[in-house]
């Protein structure tokens, strides 16, 4: 199965299981790594904020719109943030490594 | 089975203490209501709706039963003119602090507002937790908290007279904006870029009040506060072209919210995980009898956060707390249908067929 790196807010590093077609923030959520993904992926809470380790930066598909301005409003932004609930995961994302964002 | 008098917004007694305006926390006035049980309903945000309200209010919902699309907003303002006939008070805009149960049962719940409310039972409709300000990781910003810099609005002569730096791009940072910007003795908008996440006519306000020397709105990160014992003088601002330094004696900054669970994880209920109340499926009361937990925050084997189950579960809740509340009084299952009783608390007028209360003098039947 194409694997998911997650460092979590500890430090710690993780891999996580996968599934086609689902919101990265599903996958992290729905394996306790601590990401509350309060609005289920409506691009309203930023509560699944990640950031994208820098060999990957390149290779995602690109934040449209209505992500790029809910990123605009967090007050810790980095050039590598991605909300994680617009990222929709593909085996093409094998090895995908991402770091969640303070909360 | 007597109903009390309604609760106006100073009364401190109630049947029940809703904490949480979200649908479920809504709801559950209605199906108190029913029983003949009023309710006072605190939330930390300054309007109710919860989530619906804050996060996604124009965002369309497709699974609430017989409304094949409603947004956020349309579904929170339905709620409030169903629950119209009760009068539910409303705390708003403060966090309950305090949790505490009474020698004779009943318990006490204080707001950061100092309200200090004596209910029968309480209800936990807190979604996810309370709604907390982002803040900016900025050394000794805390000095500067509630006496120059704000995240919300809780008094507008606050900001009248005053040079008011705005940070934010979102509806919130918009309004006030466009609001304060009648008072204030100078206003600039920072954002971060040219988007905006407000609605376009909030936006478009602002740059014709920007264009008429109104404002000023300035692209940029906050770098920095200038100042000395909370007293703010200057806010430093990253540029393109450098560090902006803009004299300003107040700041209100909207830069999102989180969620925490906050207090309520000091009041002695079983969690699970942490963070979700666990609660029994035949009430949906909590470890403590007389707690209720309802809608997201609570957790039982087979729990799916979704709207619908806070709406069935509020309606069981509300049957256990009546037994609390009226302990003396036997609960009659009735239907808003055919009952006169329910619909006389609905304020409505019963249907011209409706059959006549057996309990009514026979000289009343029409022949």
């Amino acid at each position: 199965m194409a694997e998911l790196i997650v460092i979590d807010r500890t430090g710690a590093r993780r891999s996580l299981d996968t599934a086609e077609g689902w919101r990265v923030m599903e996958l992290l959520r729905d394996q306790g790594v601590g990401v509350e993904g309060l609005c289920g992926g409506a691009c309203d809470c930023a509560t699944c904020h990640v950031l994208v380790a820098a060999d990957w930066a390149g290779k995602l598909p690109p934040a449209r719109a209505d992500e790029l301005t809910k990123l605009d409003e967090l007050p810790d932004l980095a050039p590598n943030s991605r909300l994680s609930c617009q990222i929709i995961w593909s085996d093409a994302l094998d090895g995908l490594e991402l770091t969640l964002a303070e909360a | 089975m007597s109903s009390r008098p309604l609760p106006s917004l100073h009364d401190e007694t109630v049947d029940v203490a809703i904490i949480g305006a979200g649908p479920t926390g809504l709801f559950a006035v209605f199906e108190l209501g029913l029983l003949g049980l009023n309710a006072v309903v605190i939330d930390t945000l300054d309007k109710p709706g919860g989530q619906c309200a804050e996060l996604y209010p124009e965002k369309p919902i497709y699974d609430i039963p017989s409304w094949p699309v409603i947004t956020g907003q349309e579904l929170t303002d339905k709620l409030l003119e169903q629950i119209k006939p009760f009068k539910p008070a409303f705390r708003l805009g403060c966090q309950v602090t305090h949790l505490g149960q009474r020698p004779d049962g009943r318990f006490t719940v204080q707001t950061s507002q100092g309200d200090v409310i004596d209910a029968a039972a309480v209800f936990i409709a807190a979604g996810a937790g309370s709604f907390t300000p982002r803040k900016p990781k900025l050394e000794g910003l805390a000095a500067f908290e509630n006496t120059s810099l704000f995240y919300a609005v809780r008094n507008r002569a606050e900001f009248a007279g005053r040079d008011v730096v705005i940070f934010g791009g979102g509806d919130s940072a918009l309004d006030w904006t466009n609001t304060l910007v009648e008072s204030a003795r100078s206003l600039t908008l920072v954002h971060r870029s040219e988007r905006f996440r407000a609605t376009p006519a909030s936006v478009e306000r602002m740059r014709a009040l920007e264009a008429a020397g109104r404002l000023r709105f300035v692209q940029g990160d906050l770098a920095g506060l200038d100042g000395v014992g909370g007293v703010l003088e200057a806010v430093r601002v990253k540029t393109s072209g450098g560090i902006e330094t803009l004299a300003a004696d107040r700041l209100l900054a909207f830069f999102g919210l989180n969620i925490e669970l906050g207090p309520i994880a000091d009041w002695g209920l079983d969690l699970a995980d942490g963070k979700q109340i666990k609660v029994d499926t035949e009430r949906f009361q909590t470890s403590t009898p007389g707690i209720f937990a309802v809608g997201d925050i609570n957790w039982y084997p087979g729990k799916l956060k979704l709207i619908l189950s806070g709406f069935h579960e509020v309606a069981l809740a509300s049957h256990g707390a009546f037994k609390i509340a009226r302990p003396d009084e036997k609960l009659r299952f009735q239907y808003t249908t055919s009952s006169t009783e329910l619909q006389k608390r609905l304020q409505v007028d019963a249907p011209v067929d409706a059959p006549v209360d057996a309990l009514a003098p026979a000289n009343t039947i029409a022949a």
